[in-house]
Parts: C-alpha cells; structure tokens; sequence
C-alpha cells in the first residue's frame, strides 16, 4: 500500500543524491588513462565556410573537472605554485588579461581554456605543453573557471588560507548566460 | 586469577623492553634531551606498575576473602566501616602525595627540555604537505643553504630548529633526540637538541596533514664536526655540469619536460620553489622524505610514478618516454 | 475518563482503587499505543530509552566495523586493502561515530531509561522534548552515515584541526556535514541534559532527599551539568568552521587575523569534559553494580558524590593537556600537568571507595560483575597511562603516538564500555522482562578482556617504537609489524565478543528466562516496578525512607497516593529534601516532536549549502513549535 510507494520514492532520492555528490566529492588521486586520452578540439574562429559553425570535436567528458571540489582545489593550488599569479595576479590581471571578467578572448568554456594553456596564446601567454601534465591543466583551467564564476558555490573553496585581494571562489558573481562561448563573441560591447 | 596476572605483568615488562630497539624508538636516547625523557618515563613506568599491582592485589584479595553471609545487606559492623574510612583515607592522602610528586618531577624535567643554549647550527625547518623543507641559516647570507627532508647536525653541539608550517599543521619528531613541536601555519616555534653520537635518526610528522601523513619522515644525520662542515661546504655549491653524455642529456631533460615547473637545481635555469630543492639530490639517504632507500632503482620508480608509491603527494605522474628515463635517473643520480 | 465522570468533572485519585482496577485505569491513561503514528508519537521515557539504547548500539556497530577496516590494513606493513583517502574517511568516521553517536548517546539512554524509575517518578522531565532528542540524534546520525556512503563522508578526523578542515584544503562539502552532525548531536544531547536535572531535582519521589539519591542519578546530574557548559563549546567551533567554509569568514585564517589555535582551544574545551561526560555515568554504573553484586551498599556515599563534582569541576581545567605540543609558554602548560594529575586524586576515591565494597561484602561473580572487574584491571591501567601523557614531557614524546591511541582506549573501553555491557547485562532484564544467558556472558567476557588486551596493549609499545597516529600505512623496516598484527588479532578477538554480545541479546529477548521483579535483589527503586515497567511506572509513587529503599522496606514500599488515575500526573517536589509541592500534569504523546526534529534537521542540512537555508528553514520549524505549543486543555489542578 504506502509503504512500497514511500521505499520507492526514498530510493529514487538516495540514488538522484548519490549521483550528484559522487562527482564532486570524489578524489581521484590518479587521473583516469581513459579520460586522459582523447584530445579536445576546439575552433579558435567564428568563421567557417558553409552555413553551419565551426567543427569542433569536444569529448564533454571534462566537465567532471569543474564539479568536482577536488580539482578546482588542486587547480587554485597550482595556480599559485605554477606561478600563473606572476601575470594574471589572483584573477585581476596584470601584464595578462585579468581572468575574473566577462571577457573571454579565446573563449570561456573548459575546453577553450586548457587549449590556451597547453598551446600559449599570442602576446605572451606561454605555451605549457609538455611542463604541465595534462590531468593538471584541466585542474588549472578548471580553477579558472571557478575565478570567471562558472562554477558552483558548493564545489569552490569559500576563501583563500592566504590574503587575496578577492573573496572565495564559492563567492564570486556567476557571469551573465551567453548563448554560445565562442571566441569573438565575448568582446565587451 | 593470580597466575594470570604474573604471565600478564611477565609479557607485559617483556614487551616494554622490547620498545627499546628501533628506528625510531623514544626509549634509545641519543641526546640529553631525549635521554631525559626517556628516564623520566621509566620513573612514571615504574611508579604507576607498582600503583596498579597494589589495586589488582587488594581487589584480588578482597574478592577471595571469604565474609559470611549477609542476610540483610544493610547489617554492616560499624568497626569495620570505621576500618575502611581510615584506610581510604590512607590511600587518597597517599594518592595526592604522589600526584604532587609526579607533578614536580615532570615540571623540573621539563624545564630542562625546554631551556635554551646558545646554538651552534640553526635550521628553519618549513612543513609542506608531505615533505621538509630545510634551510640552514647562518649570519652571511651566502653561507644559507636549503636541502629536503634530511637534516645534517654536528655531533654534541646544540642545534635550534625554528619550525613553521606552509600549509596545514605537521609536527616535527625525531624521537631518539628529543620530543615533537608542531609547524602551525602563522606560528614560530622553536625546538633544541643535541645528539651525542655520530649517527643516523629517523622522524615522522607527528601531526594528522592530509593523504600522505603516513610517508612524511625525515632523518637527522649527526656528524662529528669537522664532516659536517665539509657536507655543509659540499650543500653550499652548485650542482656540477655532468660530465658523461648521458647525465648531460638527463640535464637537457630535467629542464624541459614538467621537473622545472617545480624544483630548484642550483646551477641550472631550474629555480622554483614549489617542491623539495634537488641541488644534492643523490647525496641524501632517502627519496620522499624517508619512504625510499636512495638507489637508482627507486629514483626510477619514484620519477616513473610517484603516485603509486604515494597516492595523493602532489608530485604528478609526468609521462616519460623509455629513451628518456635512464638518462634523467643518471643526471639525478649525479647529483651528489 | 467517564462521560459521568467528565461532565461531573470527578478527579478520581489513585488513594480510593484496589490493585486491579488502578492498574487498568492508569494503564488506559499513561499507554503508548501501537499503531504507527502512536509509536511516533509516544513521549513515554522507556520507549524513548529504548530506542536511543538500541540507535546507539547500531552506531556502536559501525564505529566497530570501520575500526575493524583499519585494523585489516595495519596488521601489515604497506598493505594495499585500504587507500589513504578510505583510510582518513574511516578513522574520522570511527572516531565520530563513537565518540558522538555512541558513546555520549548511549549513556544519556541509560539515564532517560534509569533515572525516572530510580527516582520514583512516572515520566522524565518534559517528554516532548526528550521525543525530539530522539529524533534529532537519529537523524543527525544517519546524516553522517548516509553522507559516508555517499562519499561525502568526512576525512579529516574527529578533531578536524584547521588548516587541514578548512575551504582550501578539506575542499568540497566532506566536513561541513561534519561539523553539522555535531549540531545535530549536541542539540540532542543538551536537551537530554535538560530533562534530567529538572528530573533529578523536582521530580523525586518524596522522601529522596540529597543523600539519598541513588550515585547512578548523581552521575548523571553531574554529567548533565558537565553537557551544558560543554557542548556549546563545540557547537560554537563547529559553527564558526561551517562560517568559515561556507560564507568566508576569517576566524582560523592567521593570513587574515585569526588563529588555527583558536580552533584547538574551544574543541578541546568541550573534548574534555567530553570525555567524562562519557566516564562518569559509568561510574555511576559502576556503584549500581558493585552494591548489588557484593550484597552491600556502596562504601563512602558521600565521597563519591562529592568526588563525581569535583572531576565535574575539575574536568573543564585540563584542556591545554591536548595541546602540549603546539608550542604554548611552558608555564601555562605546566599549570595544566597539575590539573591533569590533580584528577587523578577524586577519580582514585573513587576507585578506593569501590575496592572497600567489595573487600567488605561477599562478591556474587554473575556478567555484570566481571565486566565491572574487567573495569578495574583495565581503568587503572588507563588512568595512569593518562597521569603519564600529563607530563609536558612524556607528552613531548608519545603525544600523536599509538601510546595516546592504547591510553585513550584503556580509559574509554575499560571506563566506559566495560561497565556499559555490566549494566546491559545487569539492567536488561528490567528492560526486557527477560535474563540474559550466563554462559554467553561469561564467553562475552573473557573475550573482550582477552581481546581488548590483546589489541590495545601492544599499542602503547607501538607509540614509544615511533608509531605515530592517523597513518593509512608504515614501511616494513620500522619492524612495527608483529606488534601490529597482535593487534589486529586482539581486535578481532574483540569485534566477536561484540558478536556474542548481540547474540546473547537476540536469543534472550527471545527466548531468555523470564525475570521477575527483582532478579539480582538489588536495593533501587526501579526494581520495585515490573519487569519490564508498566507505562506508568509505579501504580502508587514509592515515600522513600533509606538510599536502598528495597532493602530498607523488605515487606511493602511505603507509597503516597493522592495523584489522579485518569489523566498524566506527577508529583513535583522541594530540591533538596524532595517535599511534594505539586501535583505536576505531564505531556500526552504528540507528533510534534518528530515534526520538529524533521524541520530542525531539514533546515541544519541545508545550511552546510546556503546560508539562506538558515532563513527559509526557520519557517517550518516555527510551525512545528506552534503545533508543539498549541494549548491543550489539560487540567492544571490546585494542590
């Protein structure tokens, strides 16, 4: 009568529940030789011949980066110790671009970032293939994402154990909805 | 009943002497400090086994006693009450004298662990999660010099070891020496001793620090002075250019895949600060502060995969090509 | 009530009805009943005690499960069963669970169950709130276990120091729910604290003055006391940690003005007296036992009650003795090394007063008895393990060791588990109605002795060897290895006694002997009721005249009559000397208790996400107080 019903009802909770703290909890000490294969390609033009947008060949698995607490907090660490601070400060920019703001020279999605690490970009953004594992560079960018505010405030840290100019990630102003994260689109109007 | 318990107390003194020999033991002084503590929990040993033999005693002997039958449980002899008063009396006054007692001499040992000499080395040891950072300072700045997870002290004179932590509390214990301080991120404190012999001492963290807690030891290598002053000679200059091809490929190599990103070899363009300083690598006992005994066997396998050996440590797994490993292990193994 | 007997409003009162017909009708009155809404409803003390005593021991089994996990991965060296992230998880898990879910728990049970019927009173102190106790606990409790489950499960130990527990490195949602659990927890266990002191001293029958109150209330008045000025401590830290991580305050954060010794200080404010909240009660346990079982009342009553005060005073000045090594000036701490010995003086009266009972009385060795002796062997090995890590210097060495590890277990098993089976075996057939079986319990005995001794001894060894605590593994040259393998045995040996335990228990609820009203003949009132107790307690409130008032009354207990049979009453009397003053109506079942811990929970579990949650959940929580409070026409009647 109820009680199958209410066993029911209560299963379907634990597993919906079950299922979304299993990816931001998790901590994968090693990263997966499955999902550390398989190169993400991205278009860095808007303009492609034809009618349709550009080809892109994006797995959609490394979104797990960015819910998962364990890498952003890996990524922040990195950060640091990376020395990405040396030119982009702690999100405000510097010599580079600040990385805190809506704008997104190369793109904002997670892909379009771990692209601008491991190949460089133009005016001075080194390229850290090679120096940087890959497993780390999807951590970085997706601590940089959590710096744009893209990711959710109970997978970023809430403040810095060190004096920041900028509140925790958990904390920061989610960007306003884009239609698309392509590059050329996110010149400021 | 009786029997059991001298097996027990049998096994037990057994046991504790067993505790004696060890790596790592508290009870093998190797310093006054450590010497003094080591004595003191002997005298507290002592005292509190005679203490609980003389409980298990009366408790035994009032159980065995035979007491005729009580009909009613409120019938007690007054003379015998007045007996017990006096004699629990006894014992609470006994009790508080010993207490005072053992209060005095843990306050006088104390003070002489914690009195201060006028060191003869001093070490700023900086816990990381999960290694040692150690920087050995000195008046001129160009004597200072920083190494990893190995501490070199001259023998029978008294070394202060400043202690602060970068990330989370650790807790800095060579016990065969003297007792643990914790490196409190914010925090200076401070730690003295002095080891008696030529030797070599093993520590750990003493303090819960994350994944690795477990495989954060350190070892402190007591030399007489004048080896010591060499060995500190040796720490104070640059790695030397390899000599051989392929120690100079494994330096073209260190720089450019992921190790510069992390390490400092003085001499080389390898200058950061992020991990533990490789300038003498080879010339340490051990590799990731104390879980391998140096060899090229386990610098290979710590380079090839750091992660299996200790999962979580914040050295990635770098992928390294076969032609590219050997190489690398004979640069660092040079690196005396 | 009557149709005639309401619209006449006729109170009858228990002084005009024989034996058969006061039962009946006090029965109708003070029943739960036994649907399920009744059952969830119910404010009867015993079901709220029972209850609380079997979640409790459920917790006790998965504390010992995870220990049993990371024993597993220490009998070898660089064993490869357990990760270092599993192994955090576990002993934080192990740790929490029995500190928190278990053992504070399980002693409060024994007092919610315990402490009306040794009064002589019909309920507990506002049963509403014990309800909700119940529920919060529960919930709290399976917040924690489902988040383990859930990988959510914190790791970080059951102390959580920061910097280690804060945003940057405890990353994710892991000691939040941590920290959250022991609100749920401490809310449970001050309500408790609450309810037995209003209990213990306006609610005694008349007659029980001060000194005749039986040492197991005494306890548990004591460690009431000790929960109030405690666990705020706790619940303060706790709080100002989920701060920390959830809106980026600054109290832990030394780069911005605070102190990660901050956190050390108020935690260990409350894990100290934590810890005889824990101990005292079983002391208590203790002398119900040892009277019983040596045939006499205990020796030195006034002693002991004045010793359980002092270690409740003394209790909040040791704190410091967990910090020894954090680098605080000597001085201080060496005032800390005095307190710290210092309780070893009113812990050791005790001790003396216990020997000197059974020295004078003749010693009957049924279960609860030997686990009482176990208590004995075991405790004094603890409390001068204890008097030892006291010392600032010894402390310098084995602090953070496997020789904290043997202490702490020493005093915590032997002080406090040991005498909790005793009083299971002795008090079990006043639950049950039922004797649990001799053989096993004898089995059960010597093989948790045997087994605890063999575990944990070892370990005080381990410690000096250089062993330090909270290691997921070691390597095999520090030739820590035997030792650590004995003490996976011990504690093998250990976890199957604990099997015997439930064994002993199913088989004798089932199909145990049946106890009449005082099997073991001991002297407290509660043996003056049925076996189990009706709903009511007492049909007439025991006049008590002696501190064994079974023994002192062998024929017939003198009662006092005069409280009504058709609605819930209690006498409510003086303090001090128990003169009835009142006759108090208590509270029928209400549902509201569990409607409230729903919406208190609910709303505690959605702040470690939001602080809005704080805002928004208050609302459903001043709905179920409203219903809670709602008036109801009880009759409030003159004296």
């Amino acid at each position: 009568m109820k009680r199958p019903f209410a066993a029911r009802l209560v299963a379907v909770l634990l597993l919906t529940a079950l299922l979304a703290a299993c990816e931001r909890e998790d901590r994968p000490l090693r990263s997966s030789p499955v999902l550390s294969g398989g190169r993400e390609e991205i278009a860095l033009s808007t303009n492609a011949p034809g009618p349709g947008a550009p080809t892109e060949y994006k797995t959609g698995t490394r979104g797990e980066y960015e819910k998962n607490a364990f890498h952003v907090s890996q990524g922040k660490k990195l950060y640091t110790w990376y020395n990405c601070s040396g030119c982009h400060a702690n999100g405000g920019g510097g010599s580079g671009p600040a990385l805190m703001d809506d704008v997104w020279i190369y793109g904002s999605a997670i892909e379009n970032i771990a692209a601008s690490i491991r190949e460089g970009r133009p005016n001075g953004m080194p390229t850290f293939r090679g120096k940087i594992p890959e497993d780390q560079i999807w951590q970085i960018a997706a601590y940089v994402r959590a710096l744009g505010g893209f990711v959710a405030s109970d997978v970023a840290s809430s403040r810095h154990d060190e004096m920041r100019s900028h509140e925790g990630e958990s904390r920061l102003p989610s960007p306003p909805a884009r239609t698309s994260s392509q590059p050329g689109l996110a010149h400021p109007k | 009943m009786r029997g059991g318990l001298r097996v027990t107390g049998g096994m037990a003194a057994a046991w504790l002497l067993s505790a004696c020999s060890g790596p790592q033991s508290a009870l093998d002084p190797q310093g006054p400090h450590a010497d003094n503590l080591a004595r003191l929990f002997w005298i507290f040993t002592v005292i509190s086994a005679v203490i609980w033999l003389a409980v298990m005693v009366v408790l035994v002997l009032g159980l065995a006693r035979r007491v005729p039958n009580r009909l009613d449980p409120l019938a007690l002899e007054p003379r015998a009450e007045r007996r017990s008063l006096v004699v629990v009396g006894g014992a609470v006054v006994a009790t508080a004298l010993t207490v005072i007692a053992l209060t005095a001499l843990s306050y006088f040992s104390q003070r002489k662990l914690f009195a201060r000499e006028n060191p003869g080395v001093t070490v700023k040891v900086t816990g990381y999660q999960w290694w040692w950072d150690v920087r050995y300072e000195s008046e001129s700045p160009d004597r200072t010099f920083t190494t990893a997870n190995e501490i070199y002290v001259p023998v029978g004179v008294p070394v202060t070891v400043k202690l602060t932590g970068y990330d989370v509390i650790h807790s800095f214990w060579v016990p065969s020496l003297t007792g643990k301080q914790d490196l409190i991120p914010g925090q200076d404190n401070e730690i003295q001793f002095v080891a008696s012999r030529p030797g070599v001492y093993r520590g750990q963290c003493a303090e819960f620090c994350g994944w690795q807690h477990a495989h954060m030891g350190m070892f402190v290598v007591a030399l007489p002075r004048p080896e010591f002053e060499a060995w500190a000679e040796a720490q104070r200059t640059p790695a030397a250019r390899p000599e051989d091809a392929e120690g100079q490929k494994g330096a073209e190599l260190f720089v450019s895949k992921a190790c510069v990103m992390c390490h400092t070899i003085r001499g080389t363009s390898a200058g950061s600060r992020v991990g533990p300083d490789l300038t003498h690598f080879a010339s340490r006992k051990s590799i990731a502060s104390a879980t391998l005994p140096m060899s090229r066997g386990n610098i290979a396998a710590w380079v090839v995969d750091p992660q299996g050996i200790k999962p979580g440590v914040n050295m990635p797994n770098v992928s390294i090509a076969a032609d590219e490993l050997d190489p690398l292990v004979s640069y660092l193994a040079g690196l005396r | 009530m009557t149709t005639f007997e309401k619209a006449t409003h006729l109170d009858v009162r228990d002084t005009d009805l024989g034996q058969a017909e006061l039962h009946a009708r006090l029965l109708r009155t003070w029943r739960t009943g036994s649907s399920l809404l009744d059952r969830l409803s119910s404010v009867d003390h015993k079901v709220i005690g029972r209850r609380y005593i079997i979640t409790a021991f459920a917790f006790l089994c998965l504390g010992g499960l995870s220990a049993m996990a990371m024993r597993m991965q220490l009998a070898q060296p660089e064993a490869k069963l357990i990760g270092p992230d599993l192994y955090n998880q576990l002993f934080t898990m192990h740790g929490t669970t029995m500190m928190f879910l278990f053992a504070v728990p399980v002693m409060e049970a024994f007092g919610v169950y315990l402490v009306p019927l040794m009064v002589g009173t019909r309920n507990i102190a506002f049963p509403r709130l014990n309800a909700f106790s119940y529920w919060v606990y529960l919930f709290g409790g399976a917040f924690l276990w489902i988040s383990f489950m859930l990988k959510i499960g914190p790791d970080v130990g059951w102390f959580a120091y920061v910097p280690l527990s804060g945003p940057d490195f405890s990353p994710g949602k892991r000691t939040d729910v941590w920290a959250q659990m022991i609100t749920f927890t401490e809310v449970s266990a001050l309500a408790v604290a609450v309810e037995i002191i209003v209990t213990v001293f306006k609610l005694r029958a008349p007659g029980m003055t001060l000194d005749r109150i039986p040492l197991f209330v005494w306890s548990m008045l004591v460690t009431s006391f000790l929960i109030i000025f405690a666990m705020p401590a706790v619940m303060v830290a706790s709080t100002m940690l989920i701060l920390d991580r959830l809106v980026g305050t600054h109290f832990f954060n030394p780069a911005e003005g605070g102190d990660a010794l901050l956190w050390q200080h108020l935690f260990w404010f409350f894990g100290h007296p934590e810890v005889y909240i824990i101990f005292i009660p079983a002391t208590g346990m203790v002398s119900s036992i040892i009277a019983a079982f040596s045939r006499r009342p205990v020796f030195g009553y006034l002693p002991l009650v004045l010793s359980l005060i002092a270690v409740g005073f003394l209790s909040f000045g040791l704190w410091v003795h967990h910090m020894f090594v954090t680098g605080l000036p000597q001085l201080g701490a060496s005032f800390f090394t005095a307190s710290s010995m210092l309780i070893a003086v009113p812990n050791g009266i005790q001790i003396f007063c216990w020997l000197a009972t059974l020295w004078d009385g003749k010693p009957i060795f049924k279960t609860p008895l030997l686990f009482v002796l176990g208590f004995f062997f075991i405790f004094v090995i603890g409390g001068l393990s204890g008097v030892m890590v006291a010392s600032v210097p010894i402390d310098t060495q084995v602090h953070d060791t496997y020789f904290v590890v043997a202490h702490f277990h020493y005093v915590l098993i032997g002080g406090a588990v040991f005498p909790l089976i005793g009083a299971l075996y002795y008090w079990f057939p006043k639950i049950t109605g039922r004797l649990m079986d001799e053989n096993l319990g004898r089995w059960n005995f010597w093989l948790a002795f045997i087994g605890f001794n063999v575990a944990f001894f070892p370990m005080h060894i381990l410690g000096l060897q250089g062993m330090p605590r909270r290691v997921y593994t070691y390597l095999p040259e520090m030739g820590w290895g035997p030792l650590n393998l004995l003490a996976s045995v011990g504690a093998l040996l250990l976890f199957i006694s604990f099997v015997l335990l439930l064994l002993n228990v199913m088989i004798s609820v089932a199909r145990g002997a049946i106890a009449d009203d005082n099997p073991w003949d001991a002297g407290t009132l509660e043996w003056a009721t049925s076996s189990p107790p009706a709903p009511y307690n007492f049909s007439r409130v025991p006049f008590v005249t002696h501190r064994e008032p079974l023994w002192d009354n062998r024929d017939a207990l003198p009662v006092v009559t005069g409280l009504s049979v058709d609605s819930r009453e209690l006498i409510s009397g003086t303090v001090t000397e128990a003169f009835p003053q009142h006759r108090e109506s208590s509270p029928a079942p209400s549902i509201w208790p569990l409607l409230a811990a729903i919406a208190v929970g609910a709303a505690f579990v959605a702040s470690i996400f939001t602080p809005w949650a704080v805002v928004w959940g208050s609302i459903p929580v001043a709905i179920a107080l409203v219903g809670w409070f709602w008036p109801k026409d009880t009759p409030e009647d003159e004296k």
